[in-house]
């Protein structure tokens, strides 16, 4: 198991009793994941949808690269790493 | 409410001229007070437009560099509270994309209009939106906020 760093977003902090960051013990950005929402239960709704799924919105970065380029899920991890949560920032004029 | 200084609002508007007749992008740095559902910006950051296929009418920020700036404001003490971006040729009103791709609850998304002759633009009106609802999608609305633009020394 490593210890790793979770950052929340800024909206997502009213569900993590307002802390930007949550320590975690893991051995994968999955078991990251699900630490924190078994600690903080009501970020799980707006981290996944009914089915399990991450929501198509959320991006999840293992220090500064995407995990869907890596192993998504079943990335390792090793002590110090952050794992940033983070929701897509786009639109435009339509 | 949104507070800003004068040199913020100044760049937020400049960055969407420089990049006419192409959409800028770009963060907000600072503070909120939840109870008074304030923010107050200390810093502007100018981010990359990834949507290289559409910017004329597209924005999207790349989350890689949205983490560098927020790790740099980290060290300023300063959070992010909002983002901006310009509509060129097109009014500062919120578009049906604009509330579709918004996923930052309580944050500002501000927005310029730029009209120009599609070599070179002026930015006209600078209007600033918050957004409301759940995280998951549910109930999501975008609504205007007070913008208060204070010169340095006040």
């Amino acid at each position: 198991m490593s210890q790793i760093k979770v950052q929340i977003p800024t909206p997502l902090r009213q569900y993590s009793d307002k802390k930007d960051s949550v320590e975690v013990e893991a051995t994968t950005v999955g078991e990251a994941m699900k630490a924190i929402t078994t600690a903080h239960p009501d970020l799980r709704r707006h981290l996944y949808t009914d089915e399990g799924k991450l929501r198509a919105f959320v991006n999840l970065y293992l220090n500064e690269e995407d995990i869907r380029y890596m192993q998504k899920e079943a990335t390792e991890v090793k002590d110090g790493d952050t794992l940033y949560i983070v929701p897509s920032i786009a639109g435009g004029r339509g | 409410m949104l507070k800003l200084s004068q040199t913020e609002y100044a760049a937020i508007r400049q960055h969407g001229e420089d990049t006419y007749p192409h959409e800028c992008c770009g963060v907000l740095l600072g503070s909120v007070n939840l109870d008074t559902d304030t923010r107050v910006v200390q810093s502007v950051v100018r981010a990359g437009n990834t949507r290289t296929d559409s910017p004329h009418n597209r924005y999207s920020i790349d989350p890689a560099e949205l983490i560098r700036i927020q790790m740099q404001g980290r060290k300023r003490g300063e959070d992010i509270i909002g983002f901006y971006h310009s509509h060129p040729d097109h009014p500062a009103m919120w578009s049906s994309t604009d509330l579709a791709e918004a996923h930052w609850i309580g944050c500002s998304y501000v927005i310029t209009s730029v009209d120009g002759d599609k070599t070179t633009g002026k930015a006209v009106f600078t209007k600033s939106w918050v957004l409301y609802g759940s995280p998951d999608g549910s109930a999501k609305q975008l609504e205007e906020e007070e913008m208060i633009v204070q010169n340095p020394e006040q």
